[in-house]
């Protein structure tokens, strides 16, 4: 019957149709100059990163006496630093570790802040004054120099930098996902679901939790630059990882000393933070236009 | 407002207790002990127990924390473990380094972060407002000490413009100045871009336009002095970022400040120094906030202080 097939392909294409529209925030998103740039570097990254063991032509540590501070050879892409390792394959390892500090310390400060935020913003009264009032005292404190403190006191580490650098990260996320939580709670759908007599915890990570994202997605993306910029500051200065591991901070702080002999054992971890910091900055600029109505032009 | 100021000090000095009685919490539980550092490897458990009693290291945390309270009201910040000398004037003496150099960090940023930001909004959506939205990203996202290491390679060793290092004349204070302004000028420039599109999109500003005023008046009269605002917040919040940006610079320049103070002081554990040092910039971290915050009420006449 022809009419039949006439239907079918009907539906057949509005079905498509729909997943097209799904699909379409997406792919605009991806259209855009900066949002592209933003996916290229991450893209970079993350291929560099999960291909690390593989990409790098050496032993990120292992030290080789008789090729200090050389040149870019055939061997050694980028030369070598200055007890002989090579400079590609620190920096190819020393890129996966700042992503997964990025990410770590967004993961594990951002759930804790996400969650007490949701909760503070949901339950109010008493629990969220207890929140917000600890949270506000927390951003108060010069961040900076008590984590410098803190590191320096738990003993100079890779781990301790990373809760440190977690825990100041944690206040903002309150902050956010309560004002968010806030803006959400009073819709209709919540009241509804409320009506239905859903439980607390199904409102809160069925309905609020999901249309209060955006704003924390943005702010993820430029937390994620913002950590990595400290967990290399505190490296730089001695209070991060420690050699002989090649995360880029600690690998400058000793390099800054062969700047004039060997400028590639600077320039080279150097270009390894730039990228990935400017990777989640550009992206959530990027994320940033796009989500927020008001700037969209 | 005078009640607002005085509620706020109250404030200030419940946090400094508060952030002074977790750094002795610190120095205290921190696995480590200074008397190890100071003295060396051959000394005796006799010599070692002595200077562990000078230093009142024998004492209990409370008494500890005690005698340094008691101490601070009168001005005495104690000595040195290391060195000897008075903590107060070697906190002062780093204090008015870092004051002279967060200074010419800040009117650099002020200066060409406004302009930059204003020009890139009005501005919006040109090759300008696009050239200045990806300079200012290439800035937040470069390491300070990666831009202070690039300007030593490139005006010290290669050119011989300026020192590497050091103070003594004004030209040790250009490189590690610019250090330090070029990620608040990109912070700057962004926030003031931000602020300014927010206000130039009000209908006071078209009545402005309509009313016949020249373009330099609606921007400097109505939307920028409306701007300000947001902008002021910014720069508080910033104090932290231009107190860590401070902290590398100086490691970075071999820069007398407090920042290098204080990180040298806590790998020596040099309790009495970190202690004052955390004082002095804790005060003036909070001292900034609340200066942020009266601001508000003399920017803007509907703000009123509670």
């Amino acid at each position: 019957m022809p009419g039949d097939g006439v239907a079918v392909r009907q539906k057949v294409a509005a079905i498509k149709q729909g997943g097209e529209d799904r699909l379409r925030p997406l792919a605009r998103f991806v259209r855009r100059p900066r949002a592209s740039i933003a996916i290229a570097i991450l893209g970079f990254i993350v291929l560099v990163a999960a291909a690390a063991g593989w990409l790098a032509p050496h032993d990120p540590t292992k030290a080789n006496l008789s090729l200090r501070l050389e040149g870019p050879s055939r061997d050694y892409p980028f030369g070598t630093d200055w007890i002989g390792r090579c400079l590609l394959s620190r920096v190819i390892h020393g890129i996966r570790l700042t992503l997964f500090i990025g990410l770590g310390t967004v993961a594990l400060g951002g759930g804790v802040g996400v969650g007490l935020g949701l909760l503070a913003g949901f339950y109010g009264r008493t629990l969220e004054m207890i929140i917000m009032r600890m949270t506000d005292l927390l951003l108060a404190f010069p961040y900076f120099l008590l984590t410098i403190v803190f590191v320096a006191v738990l003993g100079p580490s890779l781990v301790n930098a990373v809760i440190a650098i977690s825990f100041w990260t944690m206040p903002h996320y309150i902050r956010l996902a309560r004002a968010a939580v806030l803006s959400v709670k009073a819709r209709e759908f919540v009241e509804a679901a409320k009506a239905l007599g859903r439980p607390d915890f199904r409102i809160l990570t069925r309905h609020v939790f999901p249309n209060s994202l955006a704003p924390l997605i943005v702010q993820s993306s430029i937390f994620c630059a913002q950590n990595m910029l400290m967990a290399a500051s505190l490296s730089f200065l001695g209070l991060g990882a420690q050699p002989p591991s090649p995360e880029l901070g600690a690998m400058l702080g000793t390099g800054r000393t062969y700047l004039r002999a060997a400028p590639q054992v600077v320039a080279v971890p150097a270009a390894g933070i730039f990228l990935g910091v400017l990777g989640f900055n550009f992206l959530g600029d990027a994320l940033r236009d796009f989500l927020d109505p008001r700037l969209r032009s | 407002m005078v009640a607002y100021i005085l509620k706020r000090i109250l404030g200030m000095i419940l946090l400094l207790l508060g952030i002074t009685f977790i750094v002795v919490c610190m120095m205290y539980l921190a696995p480590g002990d200074a008397t190890v550092m100071i003295l060396p490897n051959i000394a005796s458990t006799e010599q070692m127990t002595e200077l562990r009693r000078e230093f009142g290291l024998d004492q209990p945390l409370y008494v500890q924390y005690g005698r340094f309270l008691a101490r601070a009201i009168r001005g005495d910040l104690g000595t040195s473990w290391i060195d000897r000398r008075p903590v107060m004037s070697q906190v002062l003496d780093a204090l008015s380094y870092t004051i002279r150099l967060a200074a010419a960090a800040l009117t650099l940023s002020l200066v060409f972060g406004t302009i930059g930001g204003i020009v890139s909004a009005v501005r919006h959506h040109s090759p300008v407002d696009e050239a200045v939205l990806t300079v200012t990203l290439i800035g937040i996202s470069t390491p300070v000490f990666v831009i202070g290491l690039l300007l030593i390679y490139v005006f010290s060793f290669k050119l011989g413009w300026f020192p590497t290092s050091g103070v003594g004349s004004a030209r040790h204070l250009i490189l590690p100045a610019v250090t330090l302004a070029s990620f608040l000028v990109a912070y700057m420039a962004r926030m003031t871009r931000s602020c300014m599109l927010e206000v130039l999109g009000q209908e006071y500003i078209r009545t402005a336009r309509a009313k016949g005023l020249r373009e330099v008046v609606v921007l400097c009269r109505h939307a920028l002095k409306n701007a300000l605002i947001p902008m002021v917040t910014v720069v508080g919040l910033q104090v932290g970022l231009l107190l860590g940006g401070s902290v590398i610079t100086e490691t970075v320049f071999a820069y007398p400040g407090i920042g290098s103070l204080v990180v040298s002081a806590i790998s020596a554990r040099d309790t009495p120094l970190v202690q004052g040092c955390v004082l002095v910039i804790s005060t003036g971290f909070i001292l900034v906030n609340l200066i942020v915050d009266v601001s508000y009420a003399f920017i803007d006449p509907r703000v009123r202080l509670v």
